[in-house]
Order: structure tokens, then C-alpha cells, then sequence
């Protein structure tokens, strides 16, 4: 028997339908829309608040013109919360563990803000590639570095996001592995083995939460620089 | 009173007698829209009558995450079942 801690990360098929399909679009159903009523349910009423202040919290530093994002980068933190929490129950598939689906969420969004700047105010665009203060020197090193750092940003925000996830979900089965096949034998040590575990849940329940966080703070702050 | 009379395919599930149930499903709409519309109408019965209340609890959500909890299982159980341990398979 041999052990691959790897096969959770594909997408088993059923009747020729892959699992992502159904873990994409469960975030339709959890996330109702507004109601017409005047005061809503519980649910709806923290959902209403969540999206208000994350929208405030976001979008105070940015400038007027930013504000047209401000109906992509909700949903995008809600669909990126939602699914990476999904994620943490038993037998469920995350997407947001496969690079690809990362990458499609970073480079377009990153590529509009970059555009978007150099569309609009080109030459503010470009000073943004050379820090206040450097040294006369340093210019012509310090563009070239700059410009690398500015291209490495989507694949920095994709792989990020995938490689949180997939080291936490990867170091949960690795963990419980060893607590289950310690369990006859060295019982203290799986007892010490499961408290981890339990540690380790908490915090992968925070990652994911923070990691969808980081995403869209970071592209806003991208937003920021351009708009 | 008597009832109008209701072409089968139009009748909700529940009053769908079991000899009709054939015609029934034959009659429903399977087009991409159709389904989409059947997912749609099913979301939002749900949703009015567990989530969307003044006072609901963690009930509404707890069925829905165990169901897709069950579904996952089902769906990847192909791939589960070489991690029973047994000499074969």
C-alpha cells in the first residue's frame, strides 16, 4: 500500500462530472442575496454586515475612481473565504489548492490595474518603478529590479494562495496519519500527535481566512498605485 | 370545489400520484435553463424556509454543509475505497 498524500488534490470524477464543478459553485448557495424585506434574517444580517465593512475597510485608501472595483473585490473575498473554508470539511475539495485556479483569479485582476495605470496616467504609472530617495547611482539597477518585482506580483499572488492551502491540507492528512497509525502502538505519542492536530486545525481555519484576506488587500493596494 | 384540471408535467412532486410519476419526469424541462431553473427553485424553498427566517439558527446551514459533506464522500468514494485496510481490494 502506498501512502500519497497527493491524490487529495485531484478531482475525483462521478458520472463524468469532476467535484470542483459542485465546490465552485456551492458558494451560490450559501451566500443569499438581499432581501426586499426590511429587516432580513440572522443570516443575511451578518452577511450585510461583513460585506459593508470589509468594503469599508478596503476601499478607505483608495481614491474615487477605485470604487467602481469595489462590487469584484467583495464577491471575490467572499467567494475566496467561503470556498477555502468549504474546504476544511471532511471528504470536500478546495479549489483554490490548484495553481491554475489561483493564476486565473490573479494575472487578469493584476493585469487590469497595471493597464488601467498606464492608461490613465502613464507617466505616474512609471514613476511608481523608482522609489523617493535612491541614490543617482542605483537608478538604472533599481528600475530593472523594480520592473522584475512589478511582473513576479501575479505569479507571487497565485502561488501564494496555492501554496498556503496546499501545505495546510497536505500537513493536516500527514498529521492525522501519524496520529491514527500511532494509536496502537505508542498511545502518549498519538495522544501528543492529536493535541497537534487539533492546533493545527485551528489554524489552517485562520489561514484561510487570512489568505483570502491577503489576496485582495494585496490586489487593492495594486488598485491603489494605478487608479 | 373541484380542482382544475392540471396537465401532469406542471404538478408539483409532492402531488404527483405514483402511477404518474413516469410521465412526470418524462414531461419536466431538462434543458441547461430548465435545470438551472430546478436548482433555483429548490435553493430558494429551502432557503425561505430554514436560513431566511427571523430567528434561524445554525440548523439551515449545518443540513446543507452535511449534505455537501455526503455528496463529497460519494462523489470520491471510488478513490476512497483503496484506503480500507484489507490484502484486497
Amino acid at each position: 500500500m502506498t501512502v500519497s498524500l497527493f491524490d487529495q488534490f485531484e478531482s475525483p470524477l462521478f458520472l463524468g462530472i469532476p467535484l470542483m464543478a459542485i465546490a465552485l459553485v456551492l458558494p451560490w448557495a450559501l451566500l443569499p442575496k438581499p432581501c426586499s424585506r426590511w429587516i432580513s434574517g440572522r443570516y443575511l444580517t451578518l452577511q450585510n454586515w461583513f460585506i459593508s465593512r470589509f468594503t469599508h475597510q478596503i476601499f478607505q485608501p483608495i481614491s474615487h475612481p477605485g470604487y467602481k472595483w469595489a462590487l469584484l473585490f467583495t464577491s471575490l473575498m467572499l467567494f475566496l473565504i467561503t470556498v477555502n473554508m468549504l474546504g476544511l470539511l471532511p471528504y470536500t475539495y478546495t479549489p483554490t489548492t490548484q495553481l491554475s485556479v489561483n493564476m486565473g483569479f490573479a494575472v487578469p485582476l493584476w493585469l487590469a490595474t497595471v493597464i488601467i495605470g498606464m492608461r490613465n496616467q502613464p507617466s505616474l504609472s512609471l514613476a511608481h518603478l523608482l522609489p523617493e530617495g535612491t541614490p543617482t547611482p542605483l537608478i538604472p539597477v533599481l528600475i530593472i529590479i523594480e520592473t522584475i518585482s512589478l511582473f513576479i506580483r501575479p505569479l507571487a499572488l497565485g502561488v501564494r494562495l496555492t501554496a498556503n492551502l496546499t501545505a495546510g491540507h497536505l500537513l493536516l492528512q500527514l498529521i492525522s496519519l501519524a496520529a491514527f497509525v500511532l494509536l496502537p502502538i505508542m498511545t502518549a505519542t498519538a495522544f501528543l500527535t492529536w493535541s497537534l492536530l487539533v492546533l493545527l486545525t485551528l489554524l489552517e481555519i485562520a489561514v484561510a481566512m487570512i489568505q483570502a484576506y491577503v489576496f485582495v488587500l494585496l490586489l487593492s493596494l495594486y488598485l491603489q498605485e494605478n487608479v | 370545489m373541484a380542482d382544475r384540471p392540471v396537465p401532469v408535467a406542471e404538478k408539483r412532486l409532492m402531488e404527483v400520484k405514483l402511477g404518474e410519476l413516469g410521465t412526470w419526469l418524462g414531461g419536466r424541462d431538462y434543458s441547461p435553463n430548465g435545470i438551472v431553473s430546478m436548482f433555483r427553485r429548490a435553493h430558494t424553498r429551502y432557503y425561505n424556509k430554514y436560513i431566511g427566517v427571523k430567528k434561524g439558527g445554525i440548523g439551515g446551514i449545518a443540513m446543507l454543509l452535511a449534505g455537501y459533506v455526503v455528496i463529497s464522500y460519494v462523489w470520491s468514494y471510488d478513490h476512497l475505497k483503496h484506503d480500507r485496510w484489507r490484502k484486497h481490494h
